[in-house]
């Protein structure tokens, strides 16, 4: 996990933590998501007597802001695939650790697919994906009551474009809490 | 949605008899198995009386259509004053090249009942093939028209039409990542368009019954998923019912007595069957595969499916209750959602290979493969009651899914006459 801190003042710190996938993806394959920019640290104050704006303090832990941008909630697969790969796992790693540590939070899989198949195959494809990606949460303690999973099959593009990469995209499991969360 | 209770009668099918009883001596014919086939020249002249010219311009819509005839432009037309009470003069006809001739009377009495009378002549054997009438309530003149189309059609090609038919559909609007899909149904020729959910959920993958106006469909919601039974006569609708798991690809059994389906548990797919009557269910493949996409055989003992036991999607049969699941596609590439034709002859597929998708069909024993059409994406075949004519989606790289026909010889590949995005089609029976 790469975190950047940005100190303002001697007495306050903006954190921004960038999801792990993005960043331990493995780079044979085309990239899973599109890492937002590094935002630029601000400039100095230029006026001392201006009072100073507020400070992005990231989201506060235990929410589901939290989980989406300091553990990331989708993996990717290969091409007709359901085996969690070598960049996934930390991501599922990290997922059980917080639910693990927030035990209220119930969550919904969301199994996904390119469109480069048929509708009703790919809901089959898309729900092995959400139960790879359950039986792995499962095995790192998170307890199967907290879970449901579902297939969109090809009906929930997260990228419409038409590229190798779009379709890599959208071969997705998402992790969606559906409650519990701060 | 109520579908209009109708009454079209055949009231008077044999007004030439002598016609009738001796087609043999019919010069103009219509061979719909020979690939190269040249389109018969037909002429249809508007009709005389009140919608006589609507009703020729659906008659000349759904021949043109088809492929297999041509309609001649009417402004090319000689005789003007045609009169079902006499013959045509057939030179008039001869000399523009009408093989076939289509005229025509309607009449609508004081209680808004229509009547139409219509002839079909063959032009250069100076012969009435078909003489016949239909009745029904004025508003019903489109339904008309298509019995028309059925009766020359069937008269032309020795097959039975298929006009008199409605296509149930999942309507799209929207954005790609933001989809709306609602179920929809239209007459085979895109007239009558209307919704049948309001796109509040994901709907797909809708099947006709091939012996009622009823079509069971799919229905998705972040809770999970639903198959559902309606009935569009009565506007009954239930769910099949609860199955611990995720259910989709339903389709009934040509009797209309049995409804197929998949149901998922724990990432595995597998075929069940459940009796209609009974509503007793039982699971009909136990592979750790994939098993989906299940279409019955016209008799019932048998069971196309996919699979991707092999490694890869494939298409399989196997009996009724579920044994001996034997492989039948053998060719490079991957094979998916196989429909049983009407006629038994056929099972029409989705195939994916080298980048491309294809609409195919191949004989129920594997062989006879024959691709019919090749685009970036392809997919889900449904077949005309007739078994000659395909309807399946077609989605152009980043563009919107559009209503696509081909007919079973690959000739003839068109878009379907609905405007509007749209997919998984599915073909009534004919009407009664």
């Amino acid at each position: 996990m790469t975190t950047i801190t940005l100190t303002k003042r001697a007495a306050q710190f903006a954190v921004i933590a960038l999801a792990a996938a993005s960043v331990t993806a493995c780079a044979s394959r085309p990239k899973p998501d599109t890492m937002p920019p590094t935002p630029p640290a601000p400039p100095p104050a230029t006026q001392p007597s201006t009072p100073p704006p507020p400070v992005s303090q990231g989201p506060l832990p235990g929410t589901q802001q939290d989980f989406v941008i300091n553990v990331g909630d989708r993996v990717y697969f290969d091409f007709d695939s359901y085996s969690v790969r070598s960049d996934a796992a930390p991501v599922l790693e990290a997922q059980a650790a917080w639910l693990n540590r927030y035990p209220s939070v119930m969550i919904r899989l969301e199994g996904n697919a390119d469109e480069r198949g048929t509708r009703e195959y790919n809901l089959a494809l898309g729900a092995r994906r959400a139960n790879a990606v359950r039986d792995f949460l499962v095995s790192r303690g998170v307890s199967s009551s907290r879970i449901t999973t579902v297939s969109y099959g090809k009906e929930r593009p997260i990228d419409p474009g038409t590229s190798e990469d779009a379709y890599q995209r959208n071969r997705n499991a998402h992790t969606a809490i559906t409650s519990g969360a701060r | 949605m109520r579908l209009r209770t109708l009454f079209v009668a055949l009231t008077a099918a044999l007004l030439s008899a002598g016609a009738l009883t001796s087609p043999a001596r019919a010069q103009i014919e219509v061979d719909v198995n020979r690939g190269d086939i040249q389109p018969l020249p037909v002429a249809v002249p508007g009709f005389r009386g009140e919608r006589g010219a609507e009703i020729a311009q659906v008659i000349t819509s759904n021949l043109e259509r088809s492929g297999l005839f041509r309609p001649i432009d009417p402004a090319a037309f000689i005789e003007r004053d045609l009169d079902i009470r006499y013959q045509p003069r057939f030179a008039d006809w001869k000399t523009i090249n009408a093989q076939g001739l289509v005229n025509g009377e309607v009449t609508v009495d004081a209680t808004g009942r229509l009547t139409v009378n219509f002839r079909l002549w063959d032009v250069f054997a100076e012969q009435q093939l078909l003489g016949m009438q239909f009745t029904s309530t004025s508003e019903n003149w489109r339904r008309v028209a298509h019995k028309i189309s059925d009766a020359v059609y069937e008269r032309l090609t020795g097959e039975k039409g298929y006009f008199d038919t409605r296509v149930v559909f999942v309507a799209e609007s929207g954005g790609r990542i933001d989809r709306i899909k609602r179920l929809a149904i239209m007459d085979q020729d895109g007239a009558n368009p209307s919704y049948l959910t309001d796109g509040s959920y994901i709907v797909m993958t809708p099947r006709f019954s091939s012996t009622s106006q009823e079509i069971t469909y799919m229905a998705l919601r972040p809770e999970g998923s639903s198959i559902y039974l309606f009935n569009l006569e009565t506007g009954r609708r239930e769910s099949l019912g609860s199955f611990n798991g995720m259910v989709f690809a339903p389709r009934f059994s040509h009797d209309g007595g049995k409804v197929a389906f998949s149901v998922e548990r724990g990432g595995n797919t597998d075929v069940h069957v459940m009796d209609l009557r009974s509503r007793s269910s039982s699971r009909l493949t136990s592979d750790p595969s994939i098993d989906t996409s299940p279409s019955f055989s016209p008799d019932g003992s048998q069971i196309t499916f996919n699979s991707d036991r092999g490694g890869s999607p494939q298409l399989y049969v196997m009996n009724a209750d579920g044994s001996g699941a034997r492989r039948i596609s053998f060719g490079s590439g991957r094979y998916m959602t196989p429909v049983w034709s009407p006629t038994g002859e056929f099972i029409a597929f989705t195939k994916q290979a080298g980048g491309q998708f294809h609409i195919g069909v191949m004989r129920p024993d594997g062989s006879g493969e024959r691709l019919l059409t090749t685009s970036y994406l392809d997919e889900g075949p449904t077949w005309a009651p007739n078994g000659r004519v395909l309807m399946f989606s077609r989605e152009t790289p980043g563009g919107a899914s559009r209503l696509w026909t081909v007919d079973v010889t690959g000739r003839i590949v068109r878009p379907a006459p609905y405007p509007q995005s749209g997919s998984d089609p599915a073909w009534s029976p004919l009407l009664n």
